[in-house]
């Protein structure tokens, strides 16, 4: 094999592993920050539903995180299997936040243990909800620290290149480079938005198949009502990071939204095809919003594809990834507003089959949105893998043997997504919901007599 | 000591950390395996789920800090190692997985016999490929090709030295859980399953001690630099198998149990360490040493300084973790069901 096919298989298993490590990684971020309201609400509201929301919660949650757990393993080894070239440049200068995660999954594997294994254990349960805070920190910071990492890839700072070696290293400036605020927040925020959705998902399916209980009432407002304000968010926070690209990775933003030429008053462009002489067709254009969206005000001068050279435009098919994203986030946020003001004034329309089947369909809508932002900000930054510095082409491995590699690594990963799966299924349909209260109201009888 | 030892010892540290927390969890899915065959199935599985299920995500978690930090630390490791490495630690990671898909799966009722006999497996096969890679770091496997470094699979796999490795490590794995699977077991009141693994502890105790001896031999025809090194620091070894003898004792005696693991641990300790001193200064022999794989001083500050905050946010909730699970008699001893 190959340098070329080296190249190509070590991509394609890089973007496989990090594809699926990154729906287990989402889900660990935001599910528990969920888990702590619904305690949270339990123990305030004195309300059994709630705190059994939160047990069951953390159960579905236990084995997602497994999966996460190595999978994160994998992709964590994989980066000096396949890129050995980036690792020992990223290893000089942005090994700081990289080492700083292991803390923070430490913090949360460990607290997570504990409080996976002392329900019911604590007279105060408020002591118990106290061992999630460490947990729902960590996850917090390994994402906010790994983002910091692919921020660094995206606007490198803090070294100097002299003669081919990293000279001049600034740990700490590498690390607050520019590209940070906007992203680890906008990461955080979809995080959080992500497992709203899911977890409403799950609700809504339980109301759809024809359950009637307040248990599951109760879960999709929760639900739908952090949802929104996580959308609305992650939507401004959005906007930020077009912000952000403007100035400082314009090549990015005017790739996705077709903006060929350097022009003020720019419209956004959605959907539409490119024809063989670059013209687009078929698209619904805004006006001005391309330069609102990049600079704040209709006249803004917006730089065009064609200020850059052709051998470092990135691929332009990100439009569409782009487009998705944007779309599912600003749907998802207007379900969730119409739900909301709908039950307020007890509109028949938002307990309806047809609506709640859309909000079934918001969580996994979350996580196209998740995979599609990640897709667009990846291949947005190629040709390089360093921003500026470093070829993508140049840092793969020269071994042989990543497609054999490349395979046993997916015949894996369809083990772990049906293994999940199922035992997700299993666990929930074997201890319905109806069973499991009326198990612990006859516990508790048990205990009075 | 130098900033470029310092970092060293602190992977080191970390790196036995994993390996021995590792063994604990890798022969206690062996046995649970090997039980399993000859119809003795329930006696480790409560051992498993009560101990190895709420910590073996914090085992994991000392192999992720090992290979993140030598990056950090020894950046060039990251060229010379994933260059090299692409096959055997590709299978170690599938093993790996495997054995975290169980605990998730298998403990929320996924039991199915054949899932348990692979995590078995894994608990061998997992030790043996993770100490090819120690074996490879004492020179003699990889040599610098045109396009960089590459391993050379055939000699590897002819060489008697790293078979020895490989050997030792299994040995180890035996050897190491079963005595503190035994301390477990008799805390736990576990008359039957304390009875078990204290046979265990007693078969695999020679063939640890006498794997050490043959690593030894064959380390004097493979690489004689490391081995006079061995030689030099053989009060460390000595002292290692004073720990070795007392272990034997308790286990022998049946008293003790606590003061065996702790021996135990030392002796593995003191092995190790003794190892790390001979090595030196090399990180892959001939080719890579400590000082030019070293990274550049500020990054070397900045890692120092987040090791020791991180420590401080770390011991105290080991002590919780441990406290909890490992040193609550009514826990261990499965009186208490508070899983979520
Ligand atoms: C639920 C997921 C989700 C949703 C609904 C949105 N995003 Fe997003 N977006 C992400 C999930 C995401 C992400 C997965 O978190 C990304 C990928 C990489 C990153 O930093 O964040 C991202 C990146 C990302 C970037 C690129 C940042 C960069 O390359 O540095 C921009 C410009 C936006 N988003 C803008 C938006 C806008 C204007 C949205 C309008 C609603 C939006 N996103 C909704
Ligand atoms: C977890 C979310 C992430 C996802 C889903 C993701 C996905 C992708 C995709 C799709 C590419 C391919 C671009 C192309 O080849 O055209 C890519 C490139 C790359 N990303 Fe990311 N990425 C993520 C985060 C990160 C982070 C945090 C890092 C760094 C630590 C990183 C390291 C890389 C590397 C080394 C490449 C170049 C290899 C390649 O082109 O495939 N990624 N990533
Ligand atoms: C922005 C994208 C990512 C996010 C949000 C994220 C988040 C997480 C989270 C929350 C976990 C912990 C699972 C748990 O212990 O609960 C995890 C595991 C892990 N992640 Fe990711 N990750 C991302 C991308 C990456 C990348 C690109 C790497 C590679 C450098 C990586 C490396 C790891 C490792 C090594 C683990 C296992 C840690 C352990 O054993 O506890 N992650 N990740």
């Amino acid at each position: 094999m190959g340098n070329e096919q080296s190249l190509l298989f070590s991509r394609v298993l890089t973007e496989l592993t990090l594809s699926f490590h990154i729906i287990f990684a989402t889900i660990g971020v935001g599910v528990p920050l969920l888990i702590m309201i619904a305690q949270w609400a339990g123990i305030k509201k004195q309300d059994e539903h709630y705190i059994l929301l939160a047990r069951r919660w953390t159960r579905g949650y236990a084995v997602t995180v497994a999966v996460g757990v190595v999978t994160g393993t994998i992709i964590g080894l994989q980066l000096s299997l396949l890129w050995p070239t980036f690792m020992r440049a990223a290893g000089n200068v942005i090994a700081l936040p990289l080492f700083m995660e292991t803390f923070a999954f430490f913090l949360e594997a460990i607290f997570l243990g504990i409080y996976l294994y002392t329900w019911d254990r604590f007279e105060n349960q408020r002591k118990h909800l106290l061992l999630l805070v460490p947990v729902a920190i960590g996850a917090g910071f390994s994402a906010v620290f790994i983002t910091i990492v692919n921020a660094f890839m995206n606007t490198p700072r803090g070294f100097a290149v002299l003669n081919g070696e990293l000279v001049n290293i600034k740990p700490l400036e590498a690390m607050f480079n520019p590209a940070v605020p906007t992203k680890a927040a906008h990461v955080l925020l979809t995080a959080f938005m992500t497992a709203s959705f899911i977890l409403a998902s799950i609700a809504a399916f339980h109301l759809l198949r024809g359950s009637n209980h307040a248990y599951h009432k109760k879960a999709l407002l929760l639900t739908m009502k952090l949802g929104a304000v996580f959308a609305i968010a992650s939507a401004v926070l959005g906007d930020f990071s077009g912000k952000f690209l403007a100035e400082y990775q314009p090549e990015k933003l005017a790739a996705a939204e077709w903006h060929l030429e350097t022009t003020s008053e720019a419209p956004l462009v959605m959907f539409g095809v490119l024809d063989d002489d670059g013209k687009v067709r078929g698209a619904l254009t805004i006006p001005f919003a391309l330069s609102i969206l990049a600079f704040g005000s209709p006249n803004a001068e917006v730089a065009g594809l064609d200020q850059f050279p052709v051998e470092e435009h990135p691929p332009l098919y990100i439009h569409y990834l782009f487009d998705s994203m944007v779309i599912i986030g600003v749907f998802l946020m207007c379900l969730s507003l119409i739900y909301l003001i709908g039950m307020r004034f007890k509109w028949k329309a938002v307990s309806s089959k047809w609506f709640t089947g859309l909000i079934v369909l918001g969580g996994p809508l979350a996580i196209v949105a998740i995979e599609a932002g990640w897709w667009f900000t990846e291949v947005g930054r190629q040709p390089w893998i360093l921003r500026g510095v470093m070829k993508t082409a140049e840092s793969a491995t020269v071994s042989p043997n990543v497609d054999v590699m490349l395979y046993l690594f997916t015949v894996l990963y369809v083990f772990l997504a049906i293994g999940c799966v199922g035992v997700l299924l299993r666990m929930f349909k074997k201890n319905p919901i109806e069973k499991e209260l009326s198990d612990r109201a006859l516990l508790r009888k048990g205990e009075m007599a | 000591m130098t900033i470029e030892v310092l970092g060293a010892f602190v992977l080191w540290l970390f790196l036995f950390g994993y390996i021995y927390l590792g063994s604990v969890e890798f022969g206690a899915g062996f046995y649970n395996a090997y039980g399993k065959m000859t119809g003795k199935e329930k006696l480790l599985e409560n051992v498993i789920q009560r101990y190895l299920s709420p910590v073996w995500e914090v085992t994991n978690v000392f192999l992720v800090f090992f290979f993140v930090g030598i990056v950090g630390f020894f950046p060039e490791t990251a060229y010379f190692y994933g260059t090299t490495l692409l096959i055997p630690v590709s299978i170690a990671l599938i093993f790996l997985s495997i054995r975290g898909a169980y605990y998730a799966f298998a403990v929320y009722g996924l039991s199915n016999p054949g899932f348990t006999y692979v995590y078995g497996l894994t608990g061998l096969v997992l030790p043996a490929s993770l100490s090819i890679v120690l074996a490879i770091s004492a020179g003699g496997f990889i040599e610098m090709g045109e396009s960089g470094p590459m391993l050379s699979s055939r000699s590897l796999l002819l060489s008697p030295f790293a078979w020895s490795v490989v050997a030792l490590s299994l040995v180890s794995v035996l050897y190491i859980s079963a005595v503190f699977l035994t301390w477990y077991a008799a805390y736990a009141k576990d008359v039957k399953a304390e009875f078990l693994l204290r046979k265990y502890a007693l078969i695999f105790a020679l063939p640890a001690i006498a794997g050490a001896g043959v690593f030894l031999v064959l380390m004097q025809g493979h690489n004689r630099e490391i081995f006079s090194r061995l030689l030099e620091y053989w009060w460390i070894f000595g002292l290692s198998l004073l720990f070795f003898l007392g272990t034997v004792y308790f286990i022998w005696k049946k008293t003790r149990y606590g003061l065996a693991v702790i021996f135990s641990a030392l002796q593995y300790f003191s092995a190790f360490m003794g190892y790390g001193i001979a090595h030196y200064p090399y990180l892959l022999y001939p080719h890579l040493t400590l000082f030019d794989g070293f990274t550049n001083r500020a990054m070397a500050v900045a890692l120092i300084t987040a090791f020791i905050l991180g420590l401080l946010l770390l011991i105290p909730s080991i002590y919780l973790l441990l406290r909890l699970f490992l040193f609550d008699k009514q826990y261990v001893a499965g009186k208490r069901i508070n899983h979520a």
